[in-house]
């Protein structure tokens, strides 16, 4: 049995879900959760009832806001206190840029992206995605402990049937130490929608878009069924929409339940970025489009009268 | 002003991977390689600084298979000064490679200013490097970012992060910065660049020249294979506009009873 530490980012307050998602996979385990900021006492009890023994709530001067090192700093304090064999966090934007630099303050390796793994005899063993997914390998870590993981969220999933844990809430005095890169602004995201990595379904939509404001439809789908809204690289080179919303090898690799292609040929490197998807729908003209090898359910037609069709058998089926 | 631009060499990113027999790695003989695309952005904001700043000299560091130089021949014909290529084999980890630059960078005798990369190799998507890097230089680092301006030592760099929110800090130089797409357009090389580029300084080394060695592999890569194929799926022809209505509300229905995901 291993002594983990599992680090959980707030979001509005809240553990991210990719946390709970750990904390099932790490059952049989010594877990503790550390947090930087505050927690309410629900969610003590939510990760308790994941599993978590302590829960450490570091807070202190110049950690109100993220900074990759004063966070580093701050844990890899509050780490050394401790004798952990290893320390899990989500492969999230915070957890993909801190704990590169945490793992190092311990000359420490990082098992990077981590989508699935065992703990047989307390020592982790990982498969993780190389070429955003077109081949997977085992990861193992060497070197010395602790060592890092981080797990890509949607990939572990929930764990089911839990019983009340008896975990417990500490106050942990943090030091963040010399902080010389600090956010002095945050400019918030035109929309509110959960981001790709995260979300649990997707509508993307590629070059037969024809241009940015055709997404519109795309986004009225997305409205009724709770979507995130995606673009092939095909749509973001022709600018029809950000970066931020790529899907892909040199975009977001993402794993949701259900995936919506419309208008997307399926580009291998568009296919490496969608292929964990759980359920994937393909909408084309083309029948012979390679996104068709990919999809458990495809329609051959034009996007532009299927897309409006679905929504609205989508909103006889939810009641909206 | 010393700007060090570290860059990898990747498959392009239209190959087909085929995993090793023994799988160790992947099948490398018949690959095109080329720069890591987001490394192209890393060069190309070197390359506006030191339009700005005439002292300014770019050094692209390197460390990889000697397969070919494509990546950095690339970055000077783009109008990088200099190479520094460290060899090693091509499954390297993250620690190791961070170590190997850091060791290339001090190698040079120059004092890095500014030190810039991609915000991640699409090889072994580890996202790791640049914020290894910076730890092991004790520098300051903001990654992913998307938004880079200088004023005299002050750096203002935007990092976008989950749903394409920015997080803007302020971070005085030495610092490292990683780079993603939409920073800004990569230039071509030119002809005449090209030319140019075979004439620039090339220094190569080895990982025991730059202070690495198997004892620094801090996480090992086995068993490489292909991830499981999908059965074939369901396909609907729904070119007829009198049946679109009728496919639609059974693919609709099928997502509910049969994918159960809706």
């Amino acid at each position: 049995m291993a002594n983990v530490l599992v680090f959980t980012e707030l979001h509005d307050g809240k553990v991210k879900p990719v946390t709970l998602e750990i904390l099932g996979k790490l059952a049989g385990q010594n877990t503790d959760v550390a947090v930087i900021g505050d927690l309410s006492a629900d969610e003590v009890t939510v990760l308790a009832n994941h599993g978590a023994q302590n829960i450490h709530k570091i807070n202190g001067a110049n950690l109100d806001k993220y900074s990759p090192e004063g966070y580093a700093n701050a844990l890899a304090n509050f780490i050394k206190s401790k004798s952990y064999d290893y320390v899990f966090a989500g492969a999230t934007s915070m957890g993909k840029d801190l704990l590169p630099r945490l793992a190092t303050q311990f000359d420490a390796g990082l098992a990077s992206d981590v989508v699935n793994f065992t703990m047989d005899g307390g020592v982790f063993a990982g498969t993780r995605p190389f070429f955003s997914g077109k081949c997977l390998a085992k990861v193992e870590l060497t070197g010395p402990k602790p060592h890092f993981v981080s797990i890509r969220p949607n990939a572990l999933g929930m764990t089911e049937g839990l019983t009340a844990g008896a975990g417990t809430a500490h106050d942990v005095a943090g030091d963040a130490g010399n902080v010389r890169a600090a956010i002095s602004e945050i400019i918030k995201a035109a929309s509110s929608k959960i981001d790709l990595a995260e979300a649990n379904i997707i509508v993307t939509g590629g070059r037969a878009m024809k241009s940015a404001e055709n997404f519109k439809i795309l986004e009225e789908l997305a409205d009724v069924i709770g979507a995130t809204v995606g673009a092939s690289r095909a749509a973001v080179d022709s600018g029809f929409a950000p970066h931020s919303m790529q899907v892909g090898q040199t975009g977001k690799t993402v794993s949701p339940s259900l995936y919506i292609a419309c208008g997307v040929s399926g580009a291998i490197q568009h296919l490496a970025g969608m292929r964990t998807s759980k359920v994937i729908v393909a909408i084309n003209t083309d029948p012979d489009a390679p996104i068709f090898t990919r999809a458990d359910y495809g329609i051959v037609g034009d996007l532009f009268t299927i897309v409006p069709l679905l929504k609205e058998e989508f909103k006889k089926l939810l009641g909206k | 002003m010393n700007i060090f631009v570290c860059v990898k060499q990747v498959p392009d990113t239209e190959t087909k991977i085929t995993p090793t027999a023994d799988g160790s790695f992947i099948e490398t003989n018949s690959i095109k390689w080329i720069m890591n695309p987001y490394d192209e952005f890393a060069v190309e904001q070197a390359l506006l600084i030191k339009a700005a700043n005439s002292a300014a000299n770019v050094t692209v560091v390197r460390v990889g298979s000697v397969k070919d130089t494509e990546a950095l021949r690339t970055a000077m014909a783009m109008g990088a000064d200099e190479a520094i290529l460290v060899e090693a084999q091509d499954n390297l980890d993250s620690y190791s490679i961070a170590k190997a630059l850091k060791g290339a960078i001090e190698k040079s005798g120059k004092k890095p200013d500014l030190i810039l990369t991609g915000k991640q190799a699409i090889d072994d998507d580890a996202l790791q490097v640049p914020q290894i890097l910076a730890q092991m230089l004790d520098l300051p680092s903001v990654s992913v970012i998307v938004g880079f301006e200088l004023n005299g030592t002050t750096v203002k760099a935007k990092r976008e992060i989950e749903g394409g929110a920015l997080e803007v800090y302020s971070v005085e130089a030495p610092a490292v910065f990683a780079c993603n797409k939409g920073l800004n357009t990569p230039r071509y090389a030119s002809l005449p660049g090209i030319m140019k580029a075979k004439k620039k300084p090339l220094a190569q080394y080895s990982l025991s020249d730059v202070g690495v060695s198997d004892a620094d592999r801090r996480v090992k890569y086995s068993e490489f294979r292909l991830p499981p194929e999908k059965p074939a799926g369901k396909k609907f022809d729904a070119t007829d506009a009198a049946k679109q209505a009728e496919v639609v509300a059974q693919v609709v229905g099928l997502l509910r009873t049969e994918a159960k995901v809706i």
